[in-house]
Order: structure tokens, then sequence, then C-alpha cells
């Protein structure tokens, strides 16, 4: 933040005026941006090449309403020169990102949408910002900030089989709780941080919003460099955290004993262990979201459900994060292990996360879900409930029909 | 910078969602937004809002989405402003920007009642519930946000500030 504002050094609380090296806004978010734009009355973006548009949230338009959206965003992006990912060319926003080399490490992203603090896992600061904030940055490249403070987690330890970082993170809000962190900075540390996939930093970044932190952060190091390696052009300084920085809160968490872990309704802190739930019965199960709809997310799933069918009575919704992981899922095998368990593969979008577009919820439904968010009305009807858990849960929830530990599958091997 | 109205009370944690459901994120007018706001909490809030009301709510107003959407829908419904122990944080950012008066102030919800009559001072920081008289006083918006504010939103101060220049 420091360099974005060109400033040696800054402190928490102090105000910026941060340079934006990157703005994206979607679907949902990118019309009341646009509008906002063309009010303040001029002409033409302060620069088209830092700015992404995608759609992923009403994919394809399930409505006229929509497709008019979608239509005015195409439209704007083509006058201005703006890079668009239309319906079949990306996917859900933050997957599109990283995986375009829009993502760079030690640089200041800002996007209309409250989960893109999921970049964070890069070693970049990116926060989410509204319609309005978008538009402004549209016109001037800048944004007020204020520094964070920050959180460390510090996490240890080795996960036992079918817990992952879905598990930790739901864990970590569960202790942290859903206002623990607001306006702050989480930054993610440890061994078992080191060790973590792009996809497992990634899930940690996205959810860092659900305690109400500003941006998540992970220090780059070689599996950063290996995943950005091919997608950003440009060398890029990967910044590491100050030594003897200061945090407002140390949180030491060992992985080595955490049990798939599972948020119940309606709130995302109101974690319990999956196995205490097993009597919860569920009509959906859905493993997708820019949380968990990433190719290690499928394979688990994958791995859960081959050979099995989904329990009747069950809609079990795979919707791959984008393009690129849907195509190496059918590549994998993967599209052909869920459409023999009676699963059905969507095309990449946000899909029932949100409760916008398709697999919503009716009156007295209950849904286990990858997702990030399971407040009253989120898939659906306000009378839904919604479980959030890892991919693993989801799958073997989908099988037996009822909340289910994915350990307890493998012990009885059904 | 003053409002004065009747007191609607929430609890803690009001998301974005029971704001304005993600069904109705593509709707763009805000009087069609205001149909629809707290839907996932009391529909009956649009007729209650309608003549201007104070919200006043607990810890972590309106965590969950960015969506811009729910502070226009409670804005366009009648709320003059919004009173809360603290705000998540894009909510907050948002409600500024669309030129909806947010204070955060500790205590507030346990002394606030349904319909009692306040009384909100956003240059001083001052919360006045005149029906209980007595007087809080909230976190203090920096010179900036309030001028943001003052000029109606941010779209509308950035025309300002590019006049100017």
């Amino acid at each position: 933040m420091a360099k974005a504002s060109g400033r040696d050094e800054v402190h928490p609380s102090d105000i910026v005026d941060a340079a934006v090296d990157m703005v994206m806004v979607h679907d949902l978010t990118g019309p009341l941006a646009v509008e906002a734009f063309k009010r303040i009355g001029i002409s033409s973006v302060w620069d088209n090449k830092k700015i992404v548009m995608i759609l992923d949230h009403q994919v394809p338009a399930e409505s006229v309403k929509a497709a008019e959206l979608h239509k005015m965003l195409r439209s704007f992006a083509k006058e201005q020169g703006i890079r668009f990912y239309d319906v079949g060319r990306g996917g859900i926003c933050h997957q599109v990102m990283p995986e375009k080399g829009h993502v760079v490490p030690g640089t200041v992203i800002v996007g209309a949408d409250s989960h893109t603090c999921t970049y964070g896992a890069f070693g970049a600061f990116a926060t989410g910002i509204g319609s309005s904030e978008a538009a402004a940055v549209f016109a001037t490249g800048k944004i007020w900030l204020k520094v964070p403070g920050t959180i460390r987690a510090n996490v240890e330890g080795k996960f036992k089989p079918y817990v992952t970082p879905k598990d930790l993170i739901l864990s970590l809000i569960g202790k942290v709780r859903a206002d623990g962190a607001t306006y702050k900075a989480v930054e993610f540390t440890g061994s078992t941080i080191h060790r973590m996939s792009m996809a497992g930093r990634m899930t940690l970044c996205n959810m860092v919003v659900e305690m109400g932190a500003k941006n998540g952060i992970v220090e780059p190091d070689e599996t950063t460099s290996k995943f950005l390696e091919g997608r950003v052009g440009k060398p890029f300084e990967a910044l590491k955290s100050d030594i003897g920085a200061s945090y407002e809160r140390v949180i030491e968490f060992d992985v080595s004993d955490l049990e798939p872990t599972v948020a119940c309704p309606t709130s995302v802190d109101n974690v319990k262990p999956a196995s205490e739930l097993n009597k919860v019965t569920i009509e959906q199960a859905f493993i997708g979201s820019c949380t968990n709809g990433r190719i290690e997310d499928l394979r688990l799933a994958a791995e859960v459900l081959k050979g099995k069918t989904v329990k009747d009575g069950v809609r079990a919704l795979v919707i791959p994060a984008s393009q690129e992981v849907y195509r190496q899922a059918v590549e994998e095998g993967l599209v052909e292990i869920f459409t023999d368990a009676g699963a059905m593969v969507c095309g990449s979008a946000c899909g029932p996360c949100l409760g916008g577009h398709i697999g919503l919820l009716a009156a007295g439904e209950t849904c286990v879900s990858t997702s990030n968010r399971n407040f009253i009305g989120r898939m659906g009807s306000t009378q839904a409930n919604v479980y959030l858990a890892s991919p693993a849960t989801v799958a073997a929830s989908a099988l037996t029909g009822r909340i289910t530990d994915p350990r307890e599958m493998e012990a009885n091997k059904l | 910078m003053k409002v004065c109205a009747p007191v609607l009370k929430f609890g803690d944690n009001v998301d974005t969602d029971v704001i304005l459901p993600g069904k109705y994120l593509i709707l763009t007018e805000p009087k069609d937004l205001a149909k629809h706001a707290m839907e996932g909490l009391d529909s009956a809030f649009p007729e209650k809002a309608k003549n201007g009301v104070i919200v006043v709510g607990g810890k972590n107003f309106g965590c969950g989405s960015s969506r811009e959407q729910a502070p226009l829908a409670l804005k366009s419904s009648g709320v003059k402003c919004v009173v809360a122990e603290s705000f998540a944080r894009i909510f907050f950012r948002n409600s500024i920007n669309i030129g909806l008066p947010v204070i955060e102030c500790k205590g507030i919800s346990e002394a606030t009642e349904n319909k009692d009559e306040i009384t909100v001072d956003f240059y001083k920081g001052e919360i006045h519930n005149v029906s209980k008289g007595h007087i809080f006083y909230g976190t203090k918006l920096p010179p900036f946000i309030l001028e943001i504010l003052s000029d109606g939103g941010l779209i509308e101060n950035l025309q300002r500030r590019m006049k100017k220049k």
C-alpha cells in the first residue's frame, strides 16, 4: 500500500490514496458501475488495460433483463477497449482473474465483488468494493483505502485424509467469528500454508471476508511462481512480510486433529464437526463456486463419488469454476464420474451460490454446499437451509442423503 | 447535516442477502429495489419505512456481498440513515458512496427501542434519542467522507471535483 500511494511506509489506520493496478466488475455489479461512470461525464476510462469485465453470475442469461444488462456491458467494453470475458470464454471471475494472468503479486487489485480478497493467495493486495467506487476507479485509477492492521494465522501440521483447507477456514471463522477480523488483513503463514496448493490458498483467502476482513494474504513462493508461469507475462516483484512485523493478533492453528467441518445455517461462524450433523437430511448437494470449484476440488469430489450413485431424492450439481477447469475435468475423466453417479454438471458460472440463477431451493429444502455463504435466502427460499462444507463432505453427503463425514464412507466402504 | 426520524431496529450480523436477496440484483431502478428492501427479515419493511426511518443495527451490519443495491434499496425505501454498533466495510463504503449516511455508535443498540424518535448530527457525531432524552456519540466521519455525503454520493462528488479542475 506504501508502494501504491508513493510513500516510504504506511501504518495501520493511515488513509492513503492508492493507485490501482487492476479493477474487475462482473455482470451484477458492472451495469451499475457503467451507469455511474457515464454520469461522471468523461468519455474514456483512465486505462483500459487495467480493467477486466467478466460475465459469471447470471450466465448464460437467465432472463431478458439479464440479457439486456450483458449486452450493455459487452458494448461498453467494446467501445472502451476493455478486456471482456463473455459466456463460455471465462468462468467465475475469481478463477478467471488469476488463470488469465490478471493477478500479479505485489499489486493493488480492487473488484466489485466481495470475494475479490481471493487474490491475496498470490500475494496481491486485493479487496472488494462497490459499483460506484469501481466507476470512480474507471475514471481516476485511484481509490482511498485505510491501511488495515494485521491478524496472523500461523498454521502448522498435516491434514488428515479428507480434511481440507475449506475445513481449516470454516474452523478459523468459527473461532474468530463473523466480525472478528472487520477491517483487518489476515495473513496466512506456517508450514501447512507453505505446502498448500494455490487452490487451497485461494479457498482460505476467498473466505476471509466471512470474518469481516478487508483482505487475506499469503507470501508468494515457488508454488505461486509455478502457477503464474506462462500466465503473467511481465516480471513481478514478490513482496515479503516485513521482518519483525507487528501483528494485532496471532492465531496458532494446528490442523493435525482438524475434522471435516460444516457451517450451519444461518451464519458462516456457526460451525460444527460434520460427524455431529449426520441426522441432517439434504435435498441438494452443490460442488462449485469461487471457493471450491477448482480442479483439485473436483478431483476430491470425484474420488468420493467414483463408481457410486447419488442418493435418490438428492440433486447433485457440479460446476467447474472456469472453462479451463471444465476442460481439464473432462480430460481427466471426472465429468464421466460425476455423470455416471447421477450428478448434473453445469457450465462454468456462479450457479446456485448466490441464489440468482440455477439450482435454487424451495421452502423447507436443505442444501449442503461448497460455496461461501449460508445466510437466510442466500440460495432461494428464505425458508431453505444451506450448510457449507468441503468438496469431500458434500460428495459424501450426496451419496447418503444426509450430512456425512467423508471418512465415514471410507470406513464403511459404502 | 442532520436527520431526524423514528427508529426501526435490527439485530447483529444483518447481511446483504437479507437486505436485498440475490434474485433482485438484476433490477436497476431504485424504486423497484425498494420494494424488496429487508425482504429476508421483514417483508413489511418497505411499508414501515416509506415515511422516513432511521435503521438501528447491532454488530457487523451489512456483512456479506459487495452489492451496492443493498444500501440503494434501503435509501430508496425511505431509510434516512443507519446507526449500528459496527459495520461490515464494503457496506459502509457503499452507503457513503450512494449518499446514505452511516454512523458507528457503541451501545446504541441496547439503549434504543423501535419507534424511538432520534436525531443524528453527522458533523458532531451526535445521536440524540429525543423520546428517551439521552445523547450518544458515535465515531465521527472524516471531513472528506462528510463532503461525499453532502454532495449526495461519490459520483456527484467526483463530478464536482472534476468540474473544479
